[in-house]
């Protein structure tokens, strides 16, 4: 069985294909079928191959080559020479991409059965489906391929269908915006991407993982000086990709798309894949102390940045999609730490509880039609499940004690502390991220109680969700309540860190991993984070349930106005992009085809003018000098030639005169002179 | 098949459609069933024989071997002149391109060409047995014989059957090219007179009076560098003319504009490629030492073209424009991946020649089923296509994403391979260029959204028929070599592999021994 999980990406790209080529023409159930079907073989094929492959051994990574892709040639490298660039078509199942594979497709399988229920009404139904099994495919793609340039086809791949289902409802501007916006943000990052990857192929001569990262691993003084490049470039296409400062601002704007899709792509998998990719390259990363340390600073800004944007916002999705850039800086702390297997972790626990929370505000978004949390409240009343399934995931991102996120979080908090131990702006870092994990309880506190508490200030009467929505909530709510177990803290107990050892390792690199801590240490770290949670979560409630006029909130904004307006107004970085970045290159394409037209094309005309000018010219000069030397010995010769015709009158006496006189004057001459 | 290969099979290909035009000729100009006939006959029978090439082309042999189905005979021996055909990988896929092209182009007109049909096939055709001699030959007469012949047809279609400003755009493409191949010329009796006897105070080499392009590659070192670096000039300003490298570019956009459909589609696809095809052919062998002397300034001026082409189609206004602009930007990737002088980099840029030409082509394509509808191709008169012609949206949509290099498809691979050949010389040029890459997504993307979403609101756009068996019928076979491309380039890379490591090899010479090239 775990000879076939190279399959698994292939079930989802047949179902896009008979759907997208037949989508006119099936009916919703059938679609929903093969749709959902095709996700669920991948799902099964998926559990049984790893499962399969687990049993024998995790320490040995399976592979599976289809075919050559690109043989482009051979090129110059760094160390060894001449080496022949073969990219294949091949795949590569270790615990890494099996831990990948298996939530890909779990959450991925959960969220097309909710997507039946969600996308009912919709009259894209089938082009819906279809897009989303091409993205299963690219997500597929990109987590088990065995070498960075096919990673980047599913890159790529997942960012097309990201932008297609952003714009899914392509009647409207905006969405249409929000689209292009991520697609070109991340072209972005991938232009870095791809510059990381001619690095390594330079001096690593191989563009396969288990090439480079046995390089590295081996003869890590020899490649350690060109590590810091390498990384700092992959980290341009990560922070594209994972929405981190600078290139963020193209995921607030993507939950444009249906809610699903903000669950499956812009929270659970696709956005995780920069994550994926800084973990897959730690041997890289381990090289370069610096580079690690800018993937950690980026991170943890990233972290409490997008979580104080998210306090002041009215749209639920919004509020989630911060919450989403906020958690992916966690996660990209706790990598630049050394924490990698945290970092893992953490995304496995967010895939539950974020898109638990997305499928949440989903199902409340059909229910009150509206995205504005102003008009929802006492939904607790209306719709049970969704409310209970929606607070088990709040208390999840919380960090509540014993909820999945409690477990992740945690372990990068402490992760990030011990770091203090090595670098001293570990405990900078570290209290940045306590302030983060504080906000984020807060606003994820505010959220829930202006949602479900209180009374409903919407119109219409709100109701529960339907069935194929409900059982997806559920689900993941259960996980995001136990998913957390499989990573309990210590050495022993954690079978997470035990399955994830042979790709990240615990050492190994120039960089230290983190220390173990001590017992105390360690339990007065866990004491502090969960009650930063649970004063977070205190103080949602306290402004937001026991305060039922919110007048500390209203005083509190009709004092600063000004400072929640920035928040508001994220800061204002959209627009300050806005106006450097995205006029520069519009004014600026307009300038240079201006200059186009005039300089380059005029110099062109310019020429042509110039000759025809110089042709009229000499056309003129052609016609008064030239033509007038000739016109003026045919005259001279014409005026000759009338005096000659003059003379020859044709009349024979006027010859004999003429003869006559001639010999006369020819004898007075000869008489004169001699 | 094998009593193909005992044919002069390249002549058979390049006067097949000269012939047809000869047929057209002949018949009644009333009988246009006749004229469409013959013409979608001799020019798909030239494409299925050209399609045994693929099959009989032994890319296996090295050096000289590569090229093959030679035809080689004197024609006028006091010259040195051959009627010498022959074509190596790099032809041989520029070869199938054309004759797909111009199969696609003949059938595409059907509806378009609604005068002077007759005139129409019959330049069309001419034009497609000029475009496979050029590929061809490898004598310097015949080439540039066939070169010149190109011209004219290309002239006439333009300023015949093109729109408001044809004659301007015709005069300038006429004029604009003359002058280049001009100067090609001079180059060419530079190699010719320095061959012989010498000229201007260079000794000759005293060889009997040739013409044949694979002598001149052999003694293509001999020549002293400030003669190669004169006789590089004269064949640059020829060949960037015709590529068009900045900032010889500006007469694309208008010939573009104003020139039929299927002109767009064999200017963008096929007569650009003569450019590059001219580099290739000519440049790198011959004058190896001028080349390289020149990499810098040929490659900051194929960087320059990759940006500004692709800034210059954001702010476009006219569809045609924004797609003429956008053929700028890509051939500076293949110009870039030329002088890389590194085998990945002209394997790249031969393949985005291909690329190039099965994507922008399928635009030029698009766009003229657009304007036959509609006769205005300006991005502002439409606006919510998708829902009036929903199949035409997909067709637009896969080729717009081919064009932009979206992995999986054609032009991901050209231009990863160019990029990574650029980056082994140089890494900044890689860095740079790759911000074609982004741009590239911008202005596609912002006139996809433009053109097919948003509301449906003028009304001369709500009833528009969607795509007809015919026109998808031009289209498949576009969209096919796409994914062909784009997943399995294999046997494309397999068949100009020794062509391009044959020029390599003369242009470094150590470069297949020694690892580092520094």
């Amino acid at each position: 069985m775990k000879d076939l999980f190279f399959l698994i990406p292939f079930f989802p790209l047949l179902g896009f294909l008979i759907i997208g080529l037949l989508w006119k023409k099936f009916p919703k159930n059938i679609t929903s079928i093969i749709g959902c079907g095709s996700v669920g073989i991948s799902t099964v094929v998926a559990f049984l191959s790893v499962f399969d492959w687990a049993r024998h051994s995790i320490h040995h990574p399976i592979f599976k080559e289809l075919f050559i892709w690109i043989p482009a040639g051979e090129l110059p490298t760094k160390f060894f020479g001449l080496k022949p660039l073969i990219l294949s078509f091949s795949f590569q199942l270790d615990s890494l991409s099996a831990l990948m594979v298996l939530f890909v497709t779990f959450v991925g399988f959960w969220i097309h059965i909710y997507s039946i229920g969600y996308m009912h009404e919709d009259e894209g139904y089938n082009r819906f489906f279809a897009y989303l099994n091409l993205f299963m495919f690219s997500m597929l793609i990109l987590v088990l391929a065995d070498n960075f340039p096919l990673m980047f086809i599913g890159w790529e791949g997942v960012g097309l269908c990201s932008y297609l289902l952003i714009g899914f409802y392509y009647k409207e501007e905006w969405p249409q915006n929000a689209g292009k916006k991520a697609f070109i943000t991340n072209r972005v990052g991938d232009w870095g991407f791809l510059i990381g990857m001619f690095f390594i192929f330079y001096i690593f001569g191989s563009l396969k993982y288990e090439e480079v990262f046995k390089g590295a691993i081996d003869k890590p003084e020899k490649f350690a000086p060109f590590a810091t490049i390498i990384c700092i470039f992959l980290f341009i296409g990560a922070t594209g990709k994972s929405a981190q400062i600078p290139l963020y601002v193209w995921l607030p704007d993507a939950m444009a798309g249906p809610t699903p899709v903000s669950a499956l792509i812009h929270a659970a998998t696709m956005v995780t894949a920069g994550v994926y990719m800084v973990s897959r390259c730690n041997p890289l990363y381990r090289l370069s102390p610096s580079a690690m340390l800018v993937v950690a600073i980026i991170g943890c800004i990233t972290a409490l940045f997008a979580a104080t944007m998210g306090i002041a916002q009215r749209d639920i999705k919004k509020v989630l999609a911060y919450s989403t850039i906020s958690q992916l800086g966690y996660m990209f702390l706790s990598a630049g730490v050394g924490a990698y297997f945290y970092a893992m972790f953490h995304v496995l626990t967010h895939a539950f509880f974020k898109a638990c929370l997305f499928l949440g505000s989903g199902s409340v978004i059909h229910a009150c039609h509206t995205n504005d949390i102003m008009e929802m409240g006492g939904l607790k009343k209306y719709m049970k499940t969704t409310h209970w399934t929606f607070l088990l995931a709040t208390l999840a991102i919380s960090g509540f004690p014993f909820f999945s996120g409690f477990f992740s979080k945690d372990g990068i908090l402490s992760s990030v502390f011990s770091f203090g131990l090595h670098h001293s702006i570990g405990y900078i870092l570290y209290s940045i991220a306590l302030i983060t994990a504080i906000i984020t309880a807060f606003y994820m506190g505010r959220v829930y109680f202006i949602t479900f508490w209180g009374e409903y200030r919407g119109k219409g009467h709100p109701h529960e969700s339907p069935k194929s929505m409900v059982s997806a909530l559920v689900v993941l709510g259960v996980l995001s309540l136990i998913g957390g177990f499989i990573g309990l803290p210590g050495e022993k107990y954690n079978l997470f860190s035990k399955f994830l050892e042979p790709v990240i390792p615990l050492k190994e690199g120039l960089t230290e991993p983190p220390h173990h801590l001590p017992f105390k240490t360690e339990a007065i770290l866990i004491i502090v984070s969960v009650i930063v949670a649970l004063l977070g979560l205190y103080f949602a409630y306290r402004l937001y349930v026991k305060d039922k006029e919110w007048n500390f909130v209203k005083n509190f904004i009709s004092k600063y106005p000004f400072l929640y307006k920035i928040v508001f107004n994220k800061y204002y970085v959209d627009e300050f992009y806005g106006m450097t970045v995205v006029s520069g290159v519009v004014k600026g394409s307009e300038k240079l085809a201006n200059f186009d037209l005039k300089g380059i094309d005029g110099a062109v005309n310019a020429i042509r003018h110039a000759t025809v000018g110089t042709s009229l010219f000499s056309g003129f000069f052609d016609l008064r000098f030239v033509d007038g030397i000739v016109n003026l010995v045919a005259n001279l010769l014409g005026w000759g030639g009338n005096l000659w015709r003059k003379i020859q009158t044709g009349v024979v006496q006027h010859y004999a005169f003429i003869l006559t006189f001639g010999i006369f004057s020819l004898i007075t001459i000869y008489l004169i002179f001699f | 098949m094998d009593f193909l290969f005992k044919l002069p099979i390249l002549s058979v290909i390049t006067y097949i459609p000269l012939l047809g035009a000869l047929l057209i000729v002949l018949v009644n100009k009333e009988n246009k069933k006749a004229i469409k006939f013959i013409a979608t006959f001799a020019s798909g029978l030239s494409f299925l024989i050209s399609c045994f090439l693929w099959f009989g082309y032994d890319f296996t042999r090295e050096g000289l071997e590569i090229f093959q189905f030679i035809e080689k005979t004197s024609w006028i021996p006091s010259l040195g002149v051959q009627y010498y055909f022959g074509i190596d990988g790099i032809a041989l896929l520029l070869v199938l391109l054309t004759t797909l092209l111009s199969f696609i182009s003949v059938y595409c007109s059907f509806t378009a060409i609604t005068f002077r049909e007759k005139e129409y096939y019959a330049l069309l055709l001419i034009l497609e047995t000029g475009m496979l001699g050029v590929f061809c030959s490898l004598d310097f007469f015949l080439f540039y014989l066939f070169w010149e012949i190109m011209l004219v047809p290309m002239y006439f279609l333009i300023g015949v059957w093109g729109s408001e400003r044809k004659l301007y755009a015709a005069i300038k493409f006429f004029l604009y090219t003359l002058l280049g191949s001009v100067l090609m010329l001079l180059g060419i009796l530079a190699l010719y007179f320095y061959n012989t006897t010498g000229f201007l105070g260079f000794e000759g080499l005293g060889n009997q009076p040739t013409l044949d392009i694979l002598h001149f590659h052999k003694i293509g070192g001999l020549i002293p560098y400030n003669l190669q670096f004169w006789i590089f000039l004269a064949f640059f300003i020829g060949f960037a003319i015709k590529v068009p490298m900045f900032p010889f570019h500006t007469w694309l956009p208008d010939a573009h504009v104003e020139a039929p459909t299927a002109g767009s589609v064999i200017l963008a696809g096929i007569l650009l490629k003569m450019g590059t095809y001219g580099f290739v052919r000519f440049s790198l062998p011959i004058m190896p030492e001028a080349t390289k002397e020149m990499v810098p300034y040929l490659v900051t001026l194929s960087i320059i073209a990759i940006i500004y082409g692709a800034l210059v189609a954001m702010a476009q206004p006219d569809m045609k424009k924004l797609i003429a602009n956008s053929s700028v930007s890509h051939l500076g990737f293949v110009t870039l991946g030329i002088f890389a002088l590194n085998q990945s980099g002209i394997e790249g840029a031969t393949l985005q020649m291909i690329n190039h030409g099965i994507s922008t082509g399928g635009l030029f394509l698009l766009v003229g089923i657009i304007y036959e509808r509609r006769h205005t191709k300006l991005i502002n008169a439409f606006g919510g296509l998708s829902f009036s012609m929903p199949d035409y949206a997909i067709y637009f949509m896969v080729i717009a994403l081919s064009s932009m290099g979206l992995p999986g498809m054609n032009g991901f691979v050209g231009e990863f391979t160019i990029l990574i050949g650029a980056f082994h010389k140089n890494w900044f040029w890689a860095l740079l260029a790759g911000a074609g890459i982004v741009l590239g997504a911008a202005y596609l993307l912002w006139m996809y959204q433009r053109v097919f979403y948003g509301k449906l609101e003028k009304e001369e756009n709500k009833n528009l028929p969607d795509l007809n068996l015919r026109e998808k019928l031009t289209l498949i076979p576009l969209i096919i070599l796409i994914f062909w491309i784009g997943l399995y380039p294999r046997p494309f890379f397999k068949r100009m592999e020794n062509s391009v490591k044959y020029i390599v090899k003369i242009v470094e010479p150590n470069y297949f021994t020694k690892g580092e090239i520094k």
